[in-house]
């Protein structure tokens, strides 16, 4: 540590430099907030639908087992792009009814194979989750992840 | 002890043990339903389980901090503490609130964010508690000597409090979810909570090796304007892939790769300051503990966190079993061993003994740091097949995981050390023996404090 600095210019540094910074992510929190309601994300496709979806989506707290755009729990698939990963793109119907019937048959009881409870989902619950999938999967993520595998 | 107020101090460390057991307990079980899958899956999922590991964490780190405060404050400031009952209030309400909400996850009792579980009256009874606590410490240090090291420990813990609000904000849409629920994750554990880590480790240093305080003072200073210069825009290496700006992948590469600095200068810090230090202090344990903890900090925070922080290596590793190496030793180093570092130099005060079974505290270091690591390893390991199996070669996920089946074994294995670590730690803090065991035949040039 150099002799110049004194423990009040540090302490001075550390104030002056902390302010600035924290401004400045401020700033491009703020431009980033625009960009995610105006640009990358579907702001009017935001339906009750999907915004119930996502609640169910946190009262099972899905997150503590599987990845959303690669945060969450590792322990199960990632869930970001499940809806391209189960075709939605071109084939929306057949991928909502094969989510729907995956929740459906869960635990599978298999031995020796990771298990996922059964939440007892109405049939309007699953479709809002499905419409959840479909709009999370819209948006744009720089291209992550990688394929469909997630 | 110089002030009976420091007193609250052993409530907060023995709550916070009680917990930290709970927490590997779980994490065990965890580590278990990983090799075994079918273990207690009805009763217990995964969910659920990882839940409580998550939770119980974070709060017995936060009572170790408060503990912490609540022992160096008054030491610190020459003046008791304004208030022990609000120190205890604070306590029962933050043992109710995280029992709770434990007791409500098993009956499946939550909300939905990772890590912000806790039901809404939890989250308000945490927000009581952090304003009586900053009540009580805000004028504790008005009303006495002010330091270096209560300045930068009260603006860490005044920066938790304000940053957890975010806590309680939950957009619709999920980008801004994930903007907004970054504010407490990581500006707590890559930059208030360093404020904390820096602050107490100070004090530790000032106390065990003797140093003068103005050199100790300028260390810390520097060492946490590195943290929140490089760690407020460090946030953007979580910002990549969320529906965020590109230019985030340029910030937050260059300001996150730089977050391994101010690890490497805590590692510097104390090295140095004991390496100059006058004092031959005692409680060698705690100084293993202090020493280990900057030292595991730089490797898992540091070099482990770096590993993955440039926005191209993390395209293919983000979301995998490296982020979870990852964050198991970042968290260990950085705020485990720190919590134990200062348990173990203040609990031998607060009974008013000499330090005490300090080789059982030491052999409990080696143990949990060695499972730790060996976790981390094996971890790492784990995350890299996975990234090139599924990410580069594009198979699906569960067939992947089965392919890693040998490094969650082994994972398991270092976890059991990592538990009978902790287990032997707090029988050697808990249970002092009856006999007093005489520091060894150096001379102490300056009396130990």
């Amino acid at each position: 540590m150099s002799e110049g600095l004194t423990a009040s210019k540090a302490r001075n540094i550390f104030y002056g430099g902390s302010l600035f910074f924290l401004v400045v992510f401020g700033a491009l929190t703020v431009h980033s907030h625009f960009y995610a309601v105006n640009t990358s994300t579907n702001a009017e496709g935001l339906t009750d639908s999907v915004v119930h979806g996502k609640r169910i989506w946190e009262e099972n707290s899905c997150i503590n087992c599987h990845t959303l755009l690669g945060e969450g729990a590792y322990f199960a698939p990632e869930l970001g792009n499940v809806w391209v990963r189960y075709g939605g793109r071109d084939d929306p119907e057949g991928a909502r009814e094969a989510i729907k019937l995956w929740m459906q048959s869960q635990p599978s009881g298999i031995e020796g194979r990771r298990q996922m409870p059964q939440f007892n989902l109405t049939d309007e619950e699953l479709d809002a989750l499905a419409d959840f999938f479909k709009w999370v999967s819209e948006i744009d993520t720089q291209n992550w992840p990688p394929n469909d595998a997630g | 002890m110089k002030y009976q107020s420091q007193k609250v101090a052993a409530y907060y460390f023995y709550c916070a043990m009680a917990l930290f057991a709970a927490q590997v307990t779980f994490g065990l079980v965890l580590g278990y339903i990983y090799v075994a899958p079918n273990f207690l899956s009805e009763l217990l999922p995964f969910n659920i389980a990882r839940m409580i590991h998550t939770n119980a964490l974070i709060v017995w780190l936060l009572l170790g901090f408060f503990g912490a405060a609540y022992y160096l404050v008054p030491e610190e400031s020459e003046t008791e503490l304004h208030s022990p009952k609000l120190a205890i209030l604070q306590l029962v309400l933050l043992m109710v609130g995280a029992s709770g909400a434990v007791v409500g996850y098993l009956f499946r009792v939550h909300e939905g964010r990772e890590f912000l579980e806790q039901p809404l009256w939890v989250k308000l009874g945490i927000v009581a508690a952090a304003l009586i606590f900053l009540y009580n410490i805000t004028l504790t240090v008005l009303k006495g000597r002010k330091t270096a090291i209560t300045n930068v420990l009260l603006l860490g813990l005044w920066g938790i409090a304000l940053f957890f609000l975010f806590a309680l904000y939950n957009p619709a849409n999920l980008t801004l979810d994930k903007i907004y629920w970054w504010y407490v994750v990581h500006i707590w554990v890559e930059g208030v909570w360093e404020l904390v880590m820096a602050s107490i480790l100070a004090f530790m240093m000032l106390k065990l090796t003797g140093v003068d305080r103005e050199v100790v003072d300028k260390w810390l200073y520097s060492i946490v304007a590195l943290a929140l210069f490089t760690g407020l825009l460090g946030t953007g290496h979580h910002y990549y892939w969320i529906g965020t700006p590109g230019y985030w992948q340029w910030i937050g590469s260059i300001f996150s790769a730089l977050e391994v600095a101010p690890f490497f200068a805590m590692v510097v810090f104390t090295f140095v300051m004991v390496w100059k230090g006058r004092r031959e202090h005692p409680n060698k344990a705690a100084l293993l503990w202090a020493l280990g903890c900057s030292t595991l900090a730089f490797f898992g925070a540091g070099v482990w966190g770096f590993m993955h922080t440039l926005a191209p290596i993390n395209y293919y590793t983000h979301g995998t079993q490296v982020t979870a190496a990852h964050g198991h030793l970042a968290f260990y180093g950085a705020y485990v061993c720190l919590n134990l570092a200062i348990i173990t130099y203040a609990m031998p005060h607060l009974k008013n003994r000499a330090p005490y079974n300090q080789v059982l505290n030491m052999v409990a270091f080696w143990l949990m740091s060695g499972g730790m690591a060996f976790m981390t390893f094996t971890l790492t390991f784990a995350g890299v097949v996975q990234t090139h199996l599924q990410r580069v070669n594009g198979e699906y996920f569960m067939d992947v995981q089965d392919q890693l089946a040998l490094f969650f074994w082994m994972r398991f294995g270092s976890g059991v050390a990592v538990v009978l670590g902790v287990l032997l730690f707090l029988y050697a803090v808990l249970m002092p023996r009856k006999e007093v065991v005489t520091p060894g035949v150096k001379t102490e040039t300056v009396p130990a404090e």
